[in-house]
């Protein structure tokens, strides 16, 4: 009995100093405001997932085309859309492009 | 120390509610420190939680009937290993086993993604403390493990049918993939209230995913193999609708496991995935909720309880909170591309999807028929065999296909011509399976001979995706064949270890269709020298043998087999009757030939005072390499599952470029 008390206390002193730890470790935080991607850097996702998703895209088509199971009118059709959009996402990542629209909205291609 | 186990739970509920409260709190205010703080007290909760199982587990170990949980599933003479599989073995220590994985998962996945997806994690929190505050609870005030009694002499035993290996491997694996399935869950409803609905939530989370649907399914397979070997009746599946709530959000996370592919590739169908995601979840409370409330008669079901209506009132807030969030956010889901043909890869993962609802939806429905029908005319009418067989053959069969189908049609759009010459072989790898099958009597079951053709043209398909991508591979960056294997394989994990997962189940679909559209039975009274013919086989029965083992007496009926002319040995079949749990089982005997996948399974369903025994013989084809798709299955899900540094680089240098990283 005693051994369960003194386990069960030792427990909850260790459970409250890990539920505490951020005040602990800062208890006069000069910033408390949680830290979350801004407008500009939620669009910078979005067109990097967007950029990502065409270049994944291309390898893969690529590679489909390569294997024989898209046949090369629809390699043709399908690689030019592919490629634009991928260089419109980069584009719009290049740091000056972001500069000049900060504050604009950049509509993701596509 | 059932003190201590007290203790350590009424701790871990306090964390986690206050994982609930004040991470919700700190998540709506924007509160660093105060967010980090809920976090911590999911981590506690773990630590917590460990202890107090630890506690439950010292008792079966130690044979300490003082406590409930122990007397009513353990005795003295019980052998170890089952001592510990004991310990979930009722309902309180299963409640306590889904507790303490599911708060082990929300520690790790919290960890691996404060720093990518800080502002998911900060609403992925809440929900899962919301989620283990309703286990902590019920642990807490509805049904205890930390009961406590006057020490008995001795417990009850275990169940004799629970006293079996894969029994213990199989709830843990269950509760692995039931409560794998919060993960995602809380992320998407997380990223639905941080109004994230980019992919960070789908990069951290399918991994969690993919790792429940293997832990479901293995889980399903050792269950499945539990009952072929202890339960005694001469199959493996029997659409119980324990059964079936394991397989219902399988079912559903397979649909996930491929519509997020379409999101990925295409950013379509984010408000289905979504959706998918809280059914799988809701699901898996529903499968916990039938197993521990008693509504159901099961095998596997625990008996009646009160917990029953908490599941009910939790399940119905989950489903509504879930749907209502949903549509706040339907704005934010839009799709940015659209399906541009009906013949292209998504449009095949799309009517996959269709499918794997429509079954889904159909085993839902034949599982809450007789709660309904006793609801509402207080009598309770089950839907048996012939409905599941029906609707499995009907949305299965044109799965299956599609499972060759997919791989081989290009994403976006696929012309005529290319569709032409890609399905060729498969096809005609399909034909001619049908024909030499039909040839050789397979006719007899039109299911059986369309499974197997179907499964020609998947296997057909899966090769040709193998060897065009390595001859690729190799033209690519020359090497040798196993080189370009490896590098394809190493390059494309998931897509490559999809494929060996299909394979895993092709060979499922050749293993059921062939015990159970081939299968040969006989039964009949014999006394010892007396012989039975089943198939080729050929059954003498020699001699009755009773042994004592540790905790039963095995009573053995022995007959030799033959085949043709050739002598195969002996196969042994009787009952083993348990001193403690007065109870006998039906212990089969099983004859495997592993060259043709074919078992001999033996059932002695009456053993007479006389000697005379009453034998029930299957002659069961190709039903091993249901067992064998349970390794295929494992091992294509660990090359899916493996981490891709390929993946991490680019997705470090994605957020890292956006700014969406934090050291805090």
């Amino acid at each position: 009995m005693s051994i369960a008390l003194a386990l069960g206390a030792l427990l909850a002193v260790a459970c409250v100093l890990l539920v505490a730890l951020p005040y602990l470790r800062e208890p006069q935080a000069a910033d408390d405001t949680l830290d979350q991607p801004g407008e500009l850097q939620q669009r910078q996702l979005d067109i990097a997932e967007i950029r990502d998703r065409a270049l994944a895209s291309l390898k893969e088509l690529e590679l489909d085309h390569r294997t024989g199971k898209v046949s090369d009118e629809d390699y043709r059709a399908l690689v030019g859309p592919l490629r634009r959009e991928a260089a419109e996402a980069l584009h719009a990542l290049e740091p000056r492009t972001q500069e000049a629209r900060e504050g604009v909205r950049v509509e993701p291609p596509g | 120390m059932p003190e201590l186990g007290r203790a350590a739970l009424v701790a871990t509920l306090g964390l986690v509610l206050w994982a609930l409260v004040a991470g919700g709190w700190a998540a709506r205010t924007r509160r660093r420190r105060l967010a980090q703080s809920a976090q911590n007290a999911l981590l506690a909760g773990f630590g917590t939680t460990t202890v107090a199982a630890a506690v439950l587990v010292g008792a079966f170990l130690r044979d300490d009937f003082s406590f409930v949980t122990a007397a009513d599933a353990s005795s003295r003479e019980l052998p170890l290993r089952y001592a510990i599989s004991a310990a979930w073995s009722s309902q309180a220590g299963s409640l306590l086993l889904w507790l303490l994985v599911l708060t082990g998962f929300s520690a790790a996945a919290v960890l691996l993604n404060r720093r990518t997806s800080r502002d998911v994690v900060a609403w992925a929190t809440p929900v899962l403390g919301g989620v283990a505050t309703f286990f902590a609870f019920l642990l807490v005030a509805v049904a205890s493990p930390f009961e406590t009694q006057a020490m008995p002499l001795d417990g009850r035993g275990l169940n004799p049918s629970l006293q079996n290996p894969y029994m213990m491997a199989h709830p843990p694996l269950l509760y692995l993939g039931f409560v794998g399935l919060t993960v995602p869950f809380a992320f998407a409803i997380g990223s639905l209230f941080a109004r994230r609905t980019d992919e960070r939530w789908i990069v951290a989370t399918r991994r969690w995913a993919l790792f429940a649907w293997t832990a479901l399914g293995i889980g399903q397979l050792l269950g499945a193999k539990w009952a072929y070997e202890e339960v005694g009746w001469g199959g493996y599946f029997a659409w119980d609708p324990v059964e079936n709530a394991a397989l219902m959000p399988w079912l559903a996370a397979t649909a996930f496991l491929h519509s997020v592919m379409i999101q990925e590739k295409r950013a379509m169908l984010k408000v289905w995935n979504v959706l998918l995601v809280i059914f799988a979840f809701s699901l898996s409370l529903f499968g916990t909720f039938l197993t521990r409330s008693g509504i159901l008669s099961s095998i596997h079901s625990f008996t009646q309880s009160s917990i029953g209506p908490w599941f009910l009132g939790f399940i119905s807030l989950v489903v509504l909170g879930s749907l209502a969030l949903v549509f706040a956010r339907l704005p934010l889901l839009r799709a940015r591309t659209r399906l541009e043909s009906l013949v292209s890869r998504e449009a095949t993962f799309l009517y996959n999807n269709l499918l794997l609802v429509a079954l889904t939806l159909t085993i839902l429905w034949g599982v809450a028929y007789p709660i309904l029908t006793e609801a509402v005319r207080g009598e309770a009418v089950t839907l048996g065999r012939p409905y599941y067989d029906f609707f499995l053959q009907v949305f299965g069969l044109p799965l299956l296909l599609l499972m060759g189908i997919g791989p081989l049609v290009a994403w976006r759009r696929a012309s005529v011509r290319s569709l032409v010459r890609t399905f060729a072989w498969p096809f005609g790898a399909a034909l001619a399976t049908g024909l030499i099958l039909l040839g050789l009597g397979a006719g007899s079951s039109i299911p059986g001979l369309i499974a197997y053709s179907f499964s020609a043209f998947v296997l057909g398909s899966i090769a040709l995706e193998f060897t065009r991508g390595t001859r690729a591979r190799r033209a690519l960056s020359g090497g040798s064949w196993p080189r370009a294997f490896s590098d394809l394989v190493a390059r494309n994990r998931r897509r490559y270890g999809g494929y060996v997962v299909h394979c895993a189940i092709v060979l499922l679909a050749i293993g059921i269709a062939g015990s159970s559209a081939y299968d040969t039975v006989r039964e009949g009274k014999l006394v010892r020298g007396e012989t039975l013919a089943v198939g080729d086989y050929r059954l003498t029965y020699r001699e009755l043998e009773e042994t004592p083992a540790a905790n039963a007496t095995e009573i053995r009926a022995v007959l030799d087999v033959r085949r043709g002319g050739d002598d195969l040995g002996t196969v042994s079949a009787g009952k083993n009757a348990y001193t403690v749990e007065r109870q006998v089982s039906n212990e089969v005997g099983i004859r495997s030939d592993l060259v043709t996948g074919e078992d001999l399974f033996v059932i002695a369903e009456q053993v007479n005072p006389d000697g005379s025994v009453y034998f029930r013989v299957f002659v069961k084809p190709l039903v091993n390499l249901i067992w064998l798709a349970g390794f295929v299955f494992l091992l294509g899900s660990l090359i899916a599952l493996w981490p891709d540094a390929r993946e991490q680089r680019r997705l470090a240098v994605r957020y890292a470029a956006a700014g969406a990283t934090s050291e805090r």
